[in-house]
């Protein structure tokens, strides 16, 4: 493998990585942050549980994004020299915003929120919470911008003197088209999976304590300890009850979001990338209508379909708005491009501007298909929890479903996933769509054993991370909501502090 | 003034604001094996994770806001100097793929150390933190010795040195004075923001690696001042020593607020006079003078800086307001009287029923 494609393999395995943790962060940060906002208005004890248990799990989580987000910020000056230099003038200025407006919000208000318990006022301490979750979603939005415009360059004009791509208009870089339905559809996915893990969490509770429930209505004769004893674990199961109902809801709002702008950008993507739609269905022909196959057997690429289920157009209606719509193929397209770039060294591509059919193919299937799987789940767990004394399903039932709730929350991240390794597959061979091939981004100056080198130590490191990670998350998601202390009005000066590393 | 000029001020000051702030982290971090006691000494190993615990804890809710100023640092870089960012990201590949590991560990040490009461995972993460701070601690410092003093660079701004290059006696004379100031940094930190025994051996070991750093400092600023200097830079490195030497003299007396200030205009100063050396180029050519990046030939166009100079003019006074803030709400100082006792989650549905096994 040469520099070009250690670099690509390195950004796909550290950005896939960091967005394990992101959407989680972005989404469990609101709904911890709900809960404590919940618990300053109405003093139920147990919201303040939810958030403090919660918050443990977000922090184990957020953690790990926050290191991994450093990899990233390198990384393009790092592997993508010429490309940095390219594009510096209007790609870096989102990253700096990002810094400057959000990572340091995030971060300072962060710790204020895990120390400051007991030690500022209790509405401020609320409030630095919501300020974390706002962080992260300007983080998000910068972010989101600056990819839109490797997507769709605006705001700029090509200056032949410095030989590179330079800002002409930065509110049009912001506000870009593809930006205005990414961002939505980034960030309701990432309630989506932050509503999804708080689901899960809260119904494994929930359902482990079904037999407390079974015992206080069958097993009357039982000795008066263990009623006692069992009270309190009625209430926490109808506490993980009332949780589980919060993080359903949340999937299913995010996950309607999610359709909903996903459509919108499915129609401005035809327009900007036609290219990379007609990847996504394998469409070779130019089709006026344009039918949306569920799947596809035969040839990986889809180029010679054995069996395949087709909806006739519903591809022109997702591309287009319109049943009937026309729908660019692949083979237009590629003539098509040829003709534009060929002649310019930046723009060049001997692959002919196709970009990985099969992978496009199936990672925007995937990516719908867990999408929709998450909704319909969270959909049935309302239904489960929809009384407090509710057992839940037949016992026979109850046998496996509880596997389906350890698929909840990996679906909406799975599913991240496939979405970003579609967007950005399908986006090959440019890396800013039009102007400069992925080819031409990376740094000359750095050897491939450099590279390889340094995929090697991130990829082991990541993956021993993720063991400790994992194993961390699962052990306090295991023991549950604990006891809250309330902070001491009598603290004096030797009073240990309510929270410490 | 004109926009790039301002900017190099401005990176400048990012780059200030990260050593002076991240300087004292790293400094904490360094200190774990030297404050935090041996095992085997009188007060036990109990007294000991307290006392490592004390430390740590002095950094606790500051440490993340403290590193935001090198990732700004970067993306301002990227953004202001593109040319810059991809000459110094690239040329100096794998020192920053050490600081970014080490960096890694050392942040998932101080969030993870905590989560489990177990002696060998404390250990492990113990160990995290220390590397993890040495090494950027050093590293930085050879980055900046090897920025200023120059590096080969070719006609296309591309870096064409290997790693040995960077780590020539300048490099090397440069890493051990960052590390050297930094753990006196941080010992005076831990002076000021600590009661009991740990207070004063961080005192008294504040004096003695004051000491180094002032020799080593003393060394490699005269050493890069010689090589490229200007009358600013000179007057700057003079400066800087003179804090240094008034924070020693201070923390010798006990007066830790003023031994604090002392050491942070030091290092700040001596920020400022590495950039006084380095303008009017932003990473100078060994190769041929004429290749060098300067603040003009590496800059972004101006609309790009105006519009980050607005940004940094309205953001940048908001951060330091709420940066402030979190300083005074945490400005207690703590000792091993306040360090609660180690917590790991328990399940909470077998406390609650002795028969949880069978209806867990």
């Amino acid at each position: 493998m040469d520099n070009l494609d250690l670099a690509r393999w390195q950004f796909a395995i550290t950005t896939v990585y960091h967005f394990l943790f992101v959407p989680i962060t972005i989404g469990m940060s609101a709904v911890v942050a709900g809960f404590h906002t919940a618990f300053i208005r109405t003093r139920g004890e147990h919201w303040d549980r939810l958030a403090q248990f919660f918050s443990k799990l977000f922090l184990i989580n957020f953690a790990l994004g926050l290191v991994t987000g450093i990899v990233q910020e390198f990384q393009f000056g790092m592997n993508w020299s010429s490309y940095s230099r390219f594009v510096g003038d209007i790609f870096g200025a989102p990253l700096a915003f990002e810094a400057l407006l959000a990572f340091f919000l995030e971060s300072t208000f962060l710790g204020l929120w895990i120390f400051g318990r007991g030690r500022m006022p209790e509405k401020l301490h609320a409030a630095t919470i919501w300020i974390v979750h706002i962080g992260t979603v300007l983080s998000a939005y910068f972010i989101l911008a600056a990819n839109s415009f490797m997507q769709h360059p605006v705001g700029y004009r090509y200056n032949p003197e410095t030989r590179r791509a330079e800002l002409t208009d930065f509110v049009a870089v912001l506000f870009n088209k593809v930006q205005l339905v990414t961002f939505p559809h980034v960030i309701f996915a990432a309630y989506m999976a932050g509503g999804a893990m708080v689901l899960a969490v809260a119904l494994w509770h929930w359902r482990r304590r079904q037999g407390l429930a079974e015992l206080s209505e069958s097993d009357e004769s039982a000795g008066a300890t263990s009623v006692l004893a069992s009270r309190g674990g009625l209430r926490d199961r109808e506490m993980y009850r009332r949780a589980a109902r919060v993080g359903a809801i949340v999937t299913l709002v995010a996950g309607l979001g999610v359709v909903v702008s996903g459509d919108l950008q499915g129609k401005v993507m035809t327009e900007v990338q036609p290219m990379k739609m007609a990847a996504a269905e394998a469409l070779y022909e130019t089709a006026e209508p344009a039918p949306f196959s569920i799947f596809t057997v035969g040839t990986l690429d889809g180029s010679k379909p054995l069996a395949s289920v087709e909806i006739p157009g519903l591809l022109s209606f997702l591309g287009t708005g319109s049943f009937s719509g026309r729908v660019q193929g692949i083979n237009d397209l590629k003539k098509q491009y040829a003709e534009t770039y060929a002649g310019n060294p930046l723009t060049a591509d001997a692959g002919g501007y196709v970009p990985n059919i099969p992978l496009s193919y199936w990672t925007f299937r995937l990516m719908i298909g867990v999408g929709l799987l998450s909704m319909a789940l969270a959909a049935w767990s309302l239904w489960i929890t929809r009384h407090p004394n509710h057992l839940g399903t037949s016992r026979r039932e109850r046998a496996w479903w509880h596997w389906l709730i350890i698929a909840t929350p990996l679906l909406p991240v799975v599913g991240c996933s496939f979405g970003w390794i579609f967007t950005e597959v399908g986006r090959q061979p440019w890396l800013v769509f039009g102007q400069m091939t992925t080819a031409t981004g990376v740094s000359p100056s750095v050897a491939s054993w450099e590279v390889l080198l340094s995929m090697t130590v991130y990829t082991v490191l990541y993956a021993a991370l993720a063991v400790i990670e994992v194993s961390l998350f699962l052990k306090y998601a295991k023991a549950g909501a604990q006891p809250v202390a309330q902070p001491d009005d009598h603290s004096d000066e030797d009073s240990t502090l309510a929270f410490a590393y | 003034m004109d926009l790039q000029l301002i900017w190099f001020l401005l990176i400048t000051v990012l780059w200030t604001g990260y050593f002076v702030l991240e300087g004292f982290d790293f400094g904490v971090g360094m200190l774990l094996p030297i404050l935090g006691g041996r095992s085997r000494g009188p007060e036990g190993a109990a007294e000991v994770e307290r006392r490592r615990r004390v430390l740590i804890n002095t950094i606790g809710p500051v440490w993340d806001g403290n590193e935001v100023w090198v990732l700004t640092a970067g993306g301002a870089t990227f953004a202001a100097f593109p040319h810059w960012y991809a000459t110094l990201f690239s040329g100096f590949y794998l020192p920053l793929l050490l600081i970014l590991v080490a960096l890694i560990v050392r942040n998932m040490g101080f969030e993870y150390r905590h989560k489990r009461d177990d002696d060998t995972w404390r250990r492990r993460w113990d160990l995290a933190i220390v590397i993890g701070s040495v090494v950027p601690a050093f590293l930085w410092g050879v980055a900046f010795a090897n920025i200023v003093w120059g590096v080969p660079i070719n006609a296309d701004m591309e870096y064409t040195g290997t790693l040995f290059t960077l780590l020539g006696p300048v490099g090397l004379l440069g890493g051990l004075t960052t590390t050297a100031l930094f753990l006196t940094h941080g010992a005076i930190y831990v002076s000021l923001k600590t009661v009991g025994e740990i207070r004063f051996q961080a005192r008294a070991f504040a004096w003695k690696a004051g000491l180094v750093a002032a020799l080593l400092a003393v060394v490699f600023l005269g050493v890069m001042m010689v090589h490229t200097g200007s009358p600013l830079s000179w007057a700057l490195s003079f400066l800087a020593a003179v804090f240094l030497v008034i924070g020693l003299v201070m923390i010798r007396a006990g007066h830790e607020g003023k031994a604090f200030l002392g050491s942070l205009l030091a290092i700040a100063l001596a920020v400022w006079a590495l950039f006084a050396a380095l303008f009017p180029d932003v990473m100078p050519s060994s190769t041929n003078p004429a290749w060098s990046l300067t603040y003009q030939n590496a800059s972004a166009s101006d609309l790009t800086l105006k519009i980050m100079t607005g940004a940094a003019l309205i953001f940048t006074p908001i951060v330091l307001l709420y940066t402030g803030y979190t300083y005074w709400v945490f400005r207690k100082r703590i000792g091993t009287q306040h360090i609660p006792a180690p917590h790991e989650p328990t399940d909470q549905l077998l406390a609650q029923d002795e028969r949880g096994q069978r209806i867990g």
